[in-house]
């Protein structure tokens, strides 16, 4: 089995065997870290851009350890250091790159559907690495990653994901991704960042953590932005941390094998205690070790390798 | 000189004509409307230009109360030369142009400029529109009177509202005195700040921000409260929501208050923007298959008075960008027309009468303007439309911006041919 598209634009447009073959893929890959030669030879010769709009230290790393390790050649540019700093459009940008032969585009940006337009631009393979508050798909992938690794299985678990859904491509791809899979998904947090309309996409809204912590099988805390409290977002730091924030107190009703991740970067004592992100239940770490494997399944099944090729 | 329209089918709402006749020009006015073997000889002469309408329909000409030609400040986007040359090509002979220029149409000299420019440069009549306030600053009454004077036939802040209701109070009860209708931008720019397309589940999954339907409907509300308060001459602009709608309604059994919407809001909706096609950016945003159906139910029932482009030309420099970073707005001169007759006459939704009293008597009225009729001895501003004429909109347009996102699309019913104060402007007819 492939993928069916040349690009990763969203978990949106994947279907569930998509991912599984993914997540399937993702695993021989990790196997190999623990190996002393960490590097196979799929990508040989090709060429991976990673195009950051936006600053990004573990996801463009990621990506760059992912691609090295399949033997691509990386380039690195970063929109302060090159000419977009000039004012060069995406679209013209993009078809500099498809004169140079680019393979793999990886796009992080901070608008909403940038990757789109790559896409429909230029020829050469498009992996969202984060577009505005759309979408994350290989972070998406990660999580359910690490959740099927740990508990075996996606289908019939919860999920919660708790804090700034309203600004969160995490949370849409682990919303598209989760919902695909068969897991129950419930999003909490403030009013004012839930948002409109999010149940159409077939999750549950809690106001109230409390409610539903005992249930949860997984949850997914969502790192927190002082920025928004300009906006009117929410009052204070503080009484997000009261009303929102994940403790060990909170924590005690929950089931003994919840599973609790963030995607980084996180802002302790703020949405996640230390003590929890330390804790037991913290797979926070391994979130990103596997991010590297997902992401060298996703190149290596872009560039048209199937589940046979990989070797274990 | 004179110049015979024949064999066409004669659409004239304002008259209630709608048959087989014969039309007769002299010296730029009509004179004569009926079957040919009644003219008197003379009438017709050897010198006459003949064009033959058969199987076409015959109607006043166009109006298209709603235009943005970009001149004076961003003729890279569109000139008033450029933009009724669009105009003509889509059947309008006369338009009305919004001050959000650079600078704004604030003044007596800005309107002297667009009626110099426009008698020796454009192709169909151009009425402008002044602005509300001094420099759409939203403070300051501008010179409504002297601008009056000077030829506005309405006044608009349009791309922005008029935030103060206590300004806007002022400026329904000043523009009274002058009989010129406020023409009402509705957006309260509090709860629509930032956001780039409808508010809903589909910006949630586009990860846009959205603009919520109330922005418009507060604006509504408030609007026809103030006619109320001062029996001002209240237009709404683009309107694009069911409940705006519903409020327009109720508040026509009260009090004057008329409005427009344009055809891309019955045509399109948020779905659209799936894909981030920047030219679904507009403003107000596209809403939903709901809000189009009632749109639809508006215009029928006569709820909404007119349709009008809200022509808005960008450069495609300014739209192949991020949809967030892109600017609002799509043209629309040489794509009303099909749109109107595809999506409204052609699904029997409106009759083709209806649709032409929505581009000619309808917005004629609103504006006092004696045009938008066939009567006897006013302008021969003609359009001769074909109604069978299917085509794919190209990417060829006569406005200087191409930024449509109805290219690729196959309408039915185009304009063929017009004609302003007798002079034939655009003629596809053999």
């Amino acid at each position: 089995m492939r993928l069916k598209n040349k690009d990763l634009l969203g978990l949106e447009y994947l279907d569930k065997e998509e991912i599984n073959l993914i997540l399937e893929t993702a695993k021989p890959f990790k196997e190999l870290f623990t190996r002393s030669v960490k590097k196979v030879p799929p990508l040989r010769g090709k060429t991976v851009v990673l195009l950051f709009y936006e600053p990004s230290t573990r996801t463009r790393i990621s990506f760059e350890l992912a691609a090295k390790r399949l033997s691509a050649d990386v380039l690195n540019i970063s929109a302060s250091t090159s000419s977009v700093a000039k004012g060069e459009s995406l679209i013209d940008t993009a078809k500099t790159l498809e004169a140079m032969k680019a393979d793999f585009v990886v796009i992080r940006h901070s608008m909403a559907g940038a990757p789109q337009i790559l896409a429909r631009t230029i020829s050469a393979s498009i992996v969202n690495a984060g577009d505005g508050t759309h979408e994350h798909p290989t972070q998406g992938l990660l999580d359910m990653f690490t959740i099927w690794e740990k508990k075996g299985k996606l289908s019939g678990l919860k999920v919660g994901i708790v804090g700034d859904i309203l600004h969160s491509r995490v949370a849409r791809s682990n919303i598209w991704g989760l919902n695909k899979m068969g897991a129950k998904v419930y999003v909490v947090g403030p009013a004012t960042l839930i948002p409109p309309r999010i149940e159409q996409m077939g999750v549950k809204i809690f106001y109230d953590l409390d409610e539903i912590i005992d249930e949860l099988d997984v949850i997914n805390i969502l790192r927190i932005q002082i920025e928004r409290q300009k906006e009117n977002l929410f009052p204070s730091l503080r009484e997000y941390n009261e009303i929102f924030g994940i403790t060990d107190e909170r924590l005690k009703r929950a089931k003994e094998d919840l599973m609790v991740m963030h995607p980084g970067p996180m802002n302790r004592g703020i949405e996640i205690s230390s003590s929890v992100a330390e804790g037991s239940r913290s797979v926070i770490t391994e979130q990103v070790t596997n991010g590297i494997a997902v992401r060298m399944a996703v190149l290596y099944l872009l560039a048209g390798g199937d589940s046979r090729g990989v070797k274990r | 000189m004179k110049l015979v329209i024949r064999n066409g089918r004669v659409v004239d709402p304002k008259n209630k004509i709608d048959k087989k006749a014969d039309v007769l020009i002299e010296n730029g006015k009509i004179v004569k409307i009926g079957e040919s073997s009644k003219f008197r000889p003379g009438d017709v002469t050897r010198s006459t230009i003949t064009i033959d309408a058969a199987g076409k329909v015959v109607t006043p000409g166009l109006i298209d109360m709603h235009t943005h030609l970009r001149e004076p400040g961003r003729e890279d986007e569109e000139t008033i030369a450029s933009g009724t040359r669009a105009a003509a090509q889509g059947g309008f002979t006369s338009i009305c142009c919004m001050p959000n220029t650079q600078p704004v149409i604030d003044s007596v000299s800005g309107v002297k400029f667009i009626l110099t420019t426009a008698s020796q440069e454009g192709v169909v009549n151009v009425y402008p529109v002044g602005s509300i306030t001094k420099g759409r600053e939203g403070e300051e009454l501008a010179e409504i009177g002297k601008m009056r004077i000077a030829g506005v036939v309405g006044i608009s802040d349009d791309g922005k509202p008029v935030m103060n209701a206590q300004i806007m109070r002022r400026a329904l009860e000043y523009a009274k005195m002058f009989n010129l209708p406020v023409i009402s931008h509705c957006e309260d720019l509090n709860l629509s700040m930032g956001g780039v397309m409808n508010e809903g589940f589909t910006s949630t999954v586009l990860g846009l921000k959205g603009i919520p339907r109330q922005a418009e409907e507060i604006m509504v509300a408030r609007d026809i409260a103030l006619a109320e308060l001062t029996e001002g001459k209240l237009h709404l602009a683009h309107i694009t929501t069911r409940r705006s709608v519903e409020l327009i309604r109720q508040a026509k059994k009260r009090i004057k208050v008329t409005c427009e919407t344009a055809p891309h809001y019955f045509s399109l909706s948020e779905e659209d923007v799936r894909g981030y096609d920047t030219n679904t950016k507009i403003n107000p945003p596209l809403r939903t298959k709901d809000d189009m159906e009632a749109l639809c139910e508006g215009l029928a029932d006569g709820t909404i008075d007119c349709i009008a482009s809200d022509h808005a030309p960008h450069l495609d420099v300014e739209k192949d960008l991020e949809y967030n970073m892109a600017p609002f707005g799509i043209i629309g001169l040489e794509t009303v027309l099909p749109l109107i007759l595809t999506n409204l006459v052609g699904k029997k939704i409106l009759s083709l009468n209806q649709a032409i009293e929505k581009l000619t008597v309808n917005p004629a009225n609103i504006l006092g303007l004696e045009k938008g009729s066939l009567s006897i001895g006013s302008d021969a501003d003609l359009t001769i439309i074909d109604l069978n004429l299917k085509k794919k909109i190209g990417n060829e347009f006569t406005s200087q911006s191409k930024n449509s996102p109805f290219v690729g699309m196959e309408l039915q019913g185009f304009p063929v041919a017009t004609i302003v104060g007798g002079k034939v402007v655009v003629n596809y007819l053999p």
